[in-house]
């Protein structure tokens, strides 16, 4: 080094009109409840159990979807359809209690994979956050879709781009 | 207004005006604190905060009433009477500082002339220089009392830093004392006033001042008695609530004063340059008023530099430290003395 980059001035005011330049850059921030950002085609969010077009739950409990978790996150229990309840459930066999615990899922979408019914698929809306454990324990209410006729708009929404669009 | 053989005016409006500047700077010293994390963000493409109230203006109120609501900790082998004097004594020194400092021109009301400078002391920099030597010790005795290593180590190094460095800084202000020939602060501005400001003539003076004042301040460069990652905050390390508060508090209002110290010696305080502000027919009143926007807007263009430097360069490491002030700053201001002294000599002949 020579005496003048010894002073170390020229140097220290290069560095100090650096970091004024950054004063006009555009920010990287994303101000996330207000604004959100946009996740690829393929990402992997919140489950969803779907209905079919007449607003009946899609699962038979066949417990595919359980088996197929690695996170061993889902919990189901089976129960027969009764006489009468065949605007509730396709199948003859539903899933009674259906829980996915949020803390121990991790997204993989095996779940959705496995179902041979087309009955869970995976979002576009990320877990959000909660106050307790029990919280991030999903019911079956938390996680089915809202009843396309009842609810078209919020069945749509629910949907979003990700689930398949089959009808048999 | 005598009673007693005491005019009471006179003391109304010194109380007043100490109570204005204390105020004065404790919210100048909350919105540094604002400005600090606005001006880092920004320096870092981010936003800083934003939430509390438009922009986060309301963001240092927030952050004051979290630390009044803080569990008081007293660490048990701490020596108790010392650890609460520390940060007190840290704050009173911050405080003392602005004394001398002459706002602005002097107001008047009711016929009466109201210097808008608490005392206008005969030897007004060297009070300054009293009292900032004084605030080591509340660094001191609080890094001390916390019976802490990494306190204890911190306020050994923030006493020879401010040692080290308030030599310096003496001896680049012998060099502007003998441009004045005084040490009376409202003599000082008056000097620049008519003659130009100090900066023209003391350049190098002024930029040993600048860089003692960040050591005096513990600004980064200089903050090694809170090296964050080697100290794990030094002398404040246990300290929690209002009184971690009042320390972190006092370097802003440190901050503060010692911008607007260097806007008086070396920049003409409250003097507007280019213009001969007393010309233009004004009211004393409000020509008071733009001096001390003036000595604000200068202030604040120290503090923005301060904020500025502390994103921009790294700390020095502890014997780089004392090789710049012991081998470089001091040498350079003695030269600085012995040129002023040989130019001035020269000129007289």
């Amino acid at each position: 080094m020579n005496a003048w980059e010894k002073l170390y001035l020229p140097a220290v005011l290069k560095g100090m009109f650096i970091t004024l330049s950054h004063l006009f850059k555009k920010k990287a921030t994303i101000q996330y409840p207000e604004q959100k950002r946009s996740f690829p085609k393929v990402f992997r969010g919140l489950q969803v159990l779907n209905r079919d077009e007449e607003g009946r739950e899609r699962c038979t409990a066949c417990g595919l979807c359980a088996v197929a978790c690695p996170a061993e996150a889902i919990t189901m229990e089976a129960a027969e359809r009764q006489p009468g309840e065949e605007h509730l459930y396709r199948e003859e066999k539903y899933a009674a209690k259906y829980e996915i615990n949020m803390l121990r899922c991790i997204f993989c979408g095996f779940c959705e994979e496995a179902c041979p019914k087309d009955a869970i698929y995976l979002s576009e809306t990320v877990t959000p956050a909660n106050y307790s454990r029990a919280g991030f324990i999903y019911k079956k209410e938390d996680l089915l879709i809202p009843d396309p006729t009842k609810d078209p708009e919020g069945y749509q929404k629910a949907l979003g781009h990700r689930a398949k669009k089959i009808n048999n | 207004m005598y009673l007693l053989m005491i005019d009471w005016w006179f003391i109304l409006e010194k109380f007043l005006l100490v109570g204005f500047v204390v105020t004065f700077s404790l919210l100048i010293a909350m919105y540094t604190t604002y400005a600090e994390r606005k001006i880092a963000a920004f320096l870092q493409d981010r936003r800083g905060p934003n939430r509390a109230g438009p922009f986060g203006i309301l963001q240092p109120l927030a952050d004051g009433g979290k630390l009044f609501f803080k569990e008081e900790i007293i660490p048990l082998a701490s020596s108790k009477f010392l650890f609460v004097l520390g940060p007190s004594l840290a704050m009173l020194t911050a405080m003392l500082t602005s004394a001398v400092i002459p706002w602005s021109t002097p107001l008047q009301i009711g016929g009466r002339d109201v210097p808008l400078q608490i005392a206008d002391l005969n030897i007004g920099i060297l009070y300054v220089f009293g009292v900032v030597s004084l605030g080591v010790y509340g660094i001191m005795i609080g890094g001390w009392a916390s019976n802490n290593k990494f306190s204890l180590l911190a306020a050994v190094r923030g006493a020879s830093q401010m040692i080290s460095y308030e030599l310096s800084m003496g001896l680049a202000l012998i060099a502007l004392l003998m441009l004045t020939g005084s040490l009376q602060m409202s003599v000082i501005v008056q000097n620049q006033i008519v003659h130009g400001w100090h900066v023209i003539y003391q350049p190098l003076g002024f930029l040993i001042f600048f860089i003692c004042a960040l050591a005096e301040c513990n600004r980064t460069p200089f903050d090694l008695p809170e090296a964050e990652n080697e100290l794990n905050f030094g002398y404040h390390q246990e300290y929690s609530s209002m009184k971690l508060g009042l320390y972190l508090f006092a370097e802003y209002v440190n901050m503060f004063i010692s911008g607007t110290v260097m806007a008086t010696l070396f920049f003409g305080g409250y003097d507007i340059p280019f213009v001969n502000e007393a010309s233009w027919g004004l009211s004393p009143n409000l020509l008071a008023f733009i001096g001390f926007v003036v000595l604000l807007a200068k202030a604040f263009f120290f503090l923005f530099v301060f904020i500025w430097i502390r994103w921009t360069i790294p700390r020095f490491r502890y014997d780089q430290l004392m090789n710049l002030g012991w081998k470089k700053l001091i040498p350079l201001a003695l030269v600085n003395m012995v040129a002023t002294a040989i130019v001035m000599l020269l000129r007289n002949r």
